[in-house]
């Protein structure tokens, strides 16, 4: 029988956590990665009193546990450590540290140790593609990986130190800021966009001694600096920077437009494409760009309430983000009557993502806001109408908060005299891989990928991989390419591959990628994608055919018409992209050109010989 | 001007015009009017969330899950074409190879849907690699057994007990291949929970998940429910008629 309130005994620790995060269903995954602090993962006992105490059934809470990779219902050891596993990490070597930290432990990689003190394991990139290779520990990341520093983090976990008291160095993460243009290289006072966006309204208010009725009837005073601002933002042409490039100014009024009273504000920092990083740099080094721009939006969207959805991967944020917020709510700048103008209510929580790469797609992240698993919805309705708790929602990338920040300073004109034509303004790009300076590159749209190459020290590149593995692989007859709507569009990664790379592996990596962040909500999604990747494994395994070459085409043309949402999408990506660019990588694998099984019969007979001392032809297969 | 309130809007499906109400689905409206669309995790009972993608159409050149595209004046819908059939063997061949299906030595054969509606598209074969996951059965309560190995995960289960039992016994656990359906039971063990054989959540799954104990043979193999028809002539059965339409001729 599901478990009644009355059956439980009073957990102090857990009841403190309800009280903290709200003891509400919606906020379920923050309950969930608090609670998991008291055990180091999630006991059935604690599963059942959460949801008696939440009133939910059990079986809820515990759907929703299994769906994130960083809650855990086994246990899994006081020291949790997770190598990143992009292709980056890989080139730089993480595949040799992890066996080290393993053979120094005496563990089994995936399995927890007998003394339930430590478990090793991979995960999907963490955004420490510039200082890979990486892990986390404890959901703590851990840059700039040597052989040195995996025997000090042996060393730590053996003699047991608490995490909190290790080494800050090991913890020191870089941000690479290597080239700064209008984004990074403003120096903004904190509020002075906010100003600029209420003076705007006052200044026209004046000019034009208006008496209109205000768009928000809690706004009496002042009432064009909203319709003003967004006008702003729609001259600027200003268009998202998380990959699928919506015009900001027309989601901002869709939303600011739609019925009902309350509005949410929603920064998607939940930046999990393999080769990114940007988010975590602008997060580190203009906070207050980023929380401005969500506190413009809420000025024109009329919302009261915003959320960071920060990537759980990025958690040594948290802290420092908090006591951005703090400052600002003690500068006036959230909280009620913003800059000074009455009616302008506005605050920000955060919300700490625990480790689902689908929750970078907007409605899914919904979903997790609302303490559910994180599953795309069906759509429409859009979140501009029916967002969070089905309630108008903008929900714009850290990115392109930070952008609409200056546009609300500087205006729209000047912000749109920047980059090309159709793509206005500059954008950041994650440089990673195969160069000297990996790091940020904020760069005017339309600067050719040869430029950046010569920006970063990439001297001998075969290929790029721009936007992640849901983006574009090119080849280096194509390097005179722009970044930009028009020709590459990119949520930001730009992850060089010299000539001594294998883009067979590289593609390899993405499928695994794929499979294991697929949501699993449609089927050919979920099923495609680990066929996809058994392919690249047998392909790997020089047992692959023309045959299995086709059958990545015939894929793509389902998983294209039939996936629910994008990761389905673009899941074939990586792999058509290489087979076009790079056939010979995977015709050299091949075992023959019509049709191989992934099965070896006569392999499978081995045992059988082995037992019965046979080995003569009859003990064996011998295809016809 | 010509009053068009009393003609009930229309789209076109493979060629043929089929009446809507407002607030149908394509799905709805089709079935309604006697044109069969593949489906698996669509119910007419219950609220659409177009997971296993059978019933993808192409409408207006985009495709789309029938089941939850809504249905609007003029859109021109296929359904029946080779390439849209050709998608939906393809996705019940990888249901098939995904869980641990054996037709003729399952108690549900004939009155199963992912094998009727596999006959009904000529599925001759699994043609991909079988996962073979290990997927063990649940036979903890005296009544009920559950054969997971046939899970294909569509929630039926989840939203009859959730919305008609009001008991929450289903919900789906996991993500990715590693989703999976679990019930509401610290044990884990279905004995431990409220279930009860009058459940609706015990009639709705498509497939042999949720077996009735001791019957499973009641009706004999070869006279059950898709043995004797099709399952695209039996789901129109299955369906809420339309008021009567016949009368009515396109513009």
């Amino acid at each position: 029988m599901p478990a009644r309130p009355s059956d439980v005994r009073v957990d102090p620790f857990l009841d403190r956590i309800l009280a903290l995060c709200g003891a509400s269903e919606v906020a379920l995954v923050q309950i969930l990665r608090s609670a998991q602090c008291q055990h180091g993962w999630l006991p059935p006992a604690t599963i059942s009193y959460l949801a008696a105490r939440l009133g939910v059934p059990r079986a809820r809470v515990e759907g929703v546990a299994s769906f994130y990779s960083f809650l855990h219902l086994a246990p899994v050891g006081r020291y949790r450590v997770l190598f990143s596993d992009n292709i980056t990490d890989r080139m730089a070597g993480s595949a040799a540290l992890l066996l080290r930290l393993c053979k120094s432990l005496w563990l089994e990689r995936g399995k927890t140790s007998e003394d339930a003190l430590v478990s090793v394991e991979t995960t999907s990139c963490t955004g420490m593609c510039d200082q890979a290779p990486a892990l986390l520990v404890n959901n703590r990341a851990i840059p700039r990986l040597t052989p040195e520093r995996i025997d000090e983090v042996a060393e730590l976990i053996r003699t047991q130190v608490p995490e909190s008291d290790w080494p800050a160095s090991l913890f020191e993460v870089a941000d690479n800021v290597r080239r700064e243009d209008i984004l990074l290289g403003a120096r903004i006072e904190p509020g002075e966009a906010l100003r600029a966006a209420v003076a705007r309204g006052q200044q026209d208010a004046l000019e034009r001694a208006s008496n209109d009725r205000s768009w928000r009837e809690r706004m009496p005073s002042m009432p064009q600096g909203p319709a003003l601002t967004l006008e702003e933002i729609k001259r600027s042409n200003l268009r998202g920077r998380g990959g699928a490039g919506f015009t900001t100014g027309l989601k901002w009024e869709a939303c600011r437009s739609a019925p009902g009273k309350q509005h949410y504000v929603v920064c998607n920092a939940d930046e999990g494409e393999p080769g990114t990083f940007k988010d975590r740099v602008l997060l580190a080094c203009r906070p207050d760009l980023v929380i401005e721009g969500m506190t413009v939006c809420a000025y024109v969207i009329g919302a009261t309430q915003g959320f960071l959805y920060l990537r759980g991967e990025y958690e040594h944020l948290v802290a420092p983000l908090r006591a951005t917020l703090e400052r600002r709510r003690a500068a006036g700048l959230l909280g009620t009557a913003i800059a000074g103008e009455a009616g302008f209510d506005f605050d920000i929580a955060i919300h700490v993502g625990a480790g689902a790469y689908v929750c970078g797609e907007e409605s899914a992240l919904i979903e997790s806001l609302e303490g559910k698993r994180g599953i795309p919805r069906n759509r429409p309705p859009y979140p501009v109408t029916h967002g969070y708790l089905q309630r108008p929602t903008v929900v714009n990338n850290v990115e392109t908060f930070a952008a609409a920040a200056l546009i609300a300073l500087k205006g729209g004109d000047w912000y749109r005299s920047v980059g090309t034509a159709r793509s206005a303004g500059t954008k950041l790009l994650s440089v990673a891989g195969d160069c000297s300076r990996p790091g940020i590159y904020e760069y005017p749209f339309g600067v050719t990928v040869r430029q950046v190459l010569a920006d970063c020290g990439a001297e001998r590149a075969q290929a790029v991989q721009i936007s992640g593995p849901s983006g574009i692989c090119i080849d280096a007859r194509e390097f005179d390419r722009r970044i930009g709507f028009e020709d590459l569009p990119t949520a930001g990664a730009f992850t060089v591959f010299d000539e001594s790379r294998d883009m067979f592996e590289v593609a390899r990596s993405y499928a695994q990628f794929f499979a294991h962040e697929s949501c699993g909500f449609c089927t050919p999604c979920r099923v495609g994608t680990t066929l996809l990747r058994n392919i690249m494994d047998k392909l790997h395994d020089n047992k692959g055919s023309q045959y299995d070459l086709d059958r990545i085409g015939r894929l793509n043309q389902l998983l294209q018409a039939s996936s629910h949402c994008g990761l389905g999408h673009t899941a074939c990506n990586p792999l058509l992209d290489t087979l076009k660019r790079f056939r010979p990588a995977y015709e050299r694998r091949l075992q023959s050109h019509d049709f191989a099984p992934a099965f070896d019969l006569d392999g499978a007979l081995a045992r059988a010989r082995r037992m019965t001392g046979r080995d003569d032809a009859g003990a064996h297969f011998v295809p016809e | 001007m010509m009053d068009h309130a009393a003609i009930p809007s229309t789209f076109l499906l493979d060629g043929d015009s089929v009446p809507f109400a407002p607030g149908q689905t394509v799905m709805q409206a089709a079935l309604a009017a006697g044109h069969y669309i593949p489906h698996l995790c669509y119910h007419p009972e219950f609220a659409p969330h177009g997971s296993c993608k059978v019933c993808t159409v192409r409408v207006d050149g985009h495709t789309a899950a029938a089941c939850t595209m809504p249905a609007q004046p003029d859109l021109e819908v296929e359904s029946n074409t080779e390439s849209l059939n050709e998608n939906r063997r393809t996705l019940v061949q990888m249901l098939f190879v995904e869980g641990n299906h054996f037709c003729p030595s399952c108690e549900k054969s004939g009155n199963c849907m992912l094998q009727a509606v596999a006959y009904d598209l000529g599925v001759l074969s699994a043609d991909l690699d079988h996962f073979f996951p290990n997927r063990p059965v649940d036979a903890s309560h005296p009544d009920i057994l559950l054969d997971f190995n046939r899970c294909i995960l569509c929630e039926l289960c989840v939203r009859a007990s959730d919305e008609v039992d009001g008991k929450h016994v289903f919900a789906l656990a996991g993500r990715g291949l590693a989703k999976h359906l679990i019930v509401n039971a610290e044990s884990g063990r279905l004995a431990d929970t409220d279930i009860a054989t009058d459940d609706k959540a015990l009639d709705v799954c498509p497939v042999g998940v949720i077996i009735r104990k001791r019957v499973g043979f009641a009706v004999p193999i070869g006279k059950r429910r898709y043995d004797l028809r099709p399952i695209s002539a039996q789901a129109l059965d299955d369906a809420p008629r339309a008021p009567p339409l016949a009368a009515w001729k396109p513009r």
